[in-house]
């Protein structure tokens, strides 16, 4: 299997990243974000950092980054998309996701070890225990998860709000979501960073992992 | 030569925590009377030719603003400010 992971200018975790694939076992290939086409691979991960510099909107201006067409075709066309922080702010302003990420309610940066309950099964969470409880850092500072009333129950009774947030809410997101899902279930955006959570000599549990062996096991044909 | 200018805003149902911070820190200045403070994004745009408010419109719908959190207003501002007053084009509640 063959991972893509795109560097934008302002990227941080595109290297945590790309080993996160290896560890769970696939090929990392790297993208760069004016390439204007895929190349042959199996799914494509938006990494956490401040692309652009954040500048405008975090994720605004790498919405339309060259590669990003070809990255929204392939989503809707079925292709597992993962977008790790900035990547699901990329996600949301590129309307694969519904709803957006504002400023921490609180307006402090956020960075610990971080409780979460997984709350669906799908493309990118299928090789968890419904229900289970993981610990995955989140670092950010624009993590405030909002939409309105309706998307919020939509998101819910589709079950495709993916991880929630436990023992306490980081950011202020509306209903403790962490990561939610497209409705096809192969797009998954997610505040917390599961790459950095792979392996117990850098991270705080090897919790993260099954996010990547999760899209491994989608890929393989197993159901989800 | 003039120039468009886009105002965006939170949405008011949308928490302005910078907002937040200021109005708090507004009783320290000897402001006791502010009970609200909101802050947004002055956007100021210059065409090569002739200002197109359709296109600023366009722009600000699809890269200044985000419809999911964000109202935006479109004027244009004449250079010296001798205001020919053009109705501004509300960006609030379109479909999107």
């Amino acid at each position: 299997m063959r991972i893509g992971v795109v560097t934008f200018p302002g990227s941080l975790d595109d290297t945590d990243a790309s080993r996160a694939v290896r560890i769970a076992g696939a090929e990392a290939v790297r993208l760069w974000h004016a390439d204007k086409r895929l190349p042959m691979i199996d799914a494509v991960v938006l990494p956490g950092g401040f692309s652009y510099g954040d500048y405008l909107r975090c994720g605004a201006i790498a919405r339309f980054a060259p590669i990003m067409d070809a990255v929204v075709d392939a989503a809707r066309g079925g292709m597992p998309v993962l977008g790790i922080c900035n990547g699901f702010q990329v996600l949301c302003e590129a309307h694969l996701l519904p709803g957006a990420l504002t400023r921490n309610q609180h307006l402090r940066f956020r960075n610990h070890d971080q409780a979460l309950r997984v709350e669906n099964a799908a493309a990118w969470t299928n090789a968890y225990e419904p229900g289970q409880q993981v610990v995955i850092p989140v670092k950010h500072g624009e993590g405030c998860y909002v939409a309105d009333e309706r998307t919020l129950d939509e998101l819910e009774a589709t079950g495709r709000v993916a991880f929630r947030y436990l023992g306490g809410n980081p950011n202020g997101s509306r209903r403790d979501i962490a990561g939610i899902t497209n409705e096809a279930g192969n797009v998954l955006g997610l505040m917390p960073h599961p790459e950095h959570a792979v392996e117990a000599l850098t991270g705080p549990s090897t919790d993260g992992l099954g996010v990547f062996t999760s899209v491994l096991k989608h890929l393989a044909g197993a159901p989800s | 030569m003039a120039r468009v200018v886009v105002d965006v805003m939170l949405k008011p149902e949308i928490l302005d925590p910078q907002g937040q911070a200021v109005a708090n820190a507004l009783p320290r200045l000897g402001v006791t009377d502010v009970t609200s403070v909101r802050i947004g994004r002055r956007v100021e745009i210059e065409f090569a030719g002739e200002p197109d408010l359709d296109r600023a419109r366009e722009i600000a719908d699809k890269l200044l603003a985000n419809p999911v959190i964000e109202d935006f207003e479109i004027h244009l501002e004449s250079p010296e400010g001798s205001g020919e007053p053009v109705p501004a084009v509300n960006g609030a509640g379109e479909p999107s």
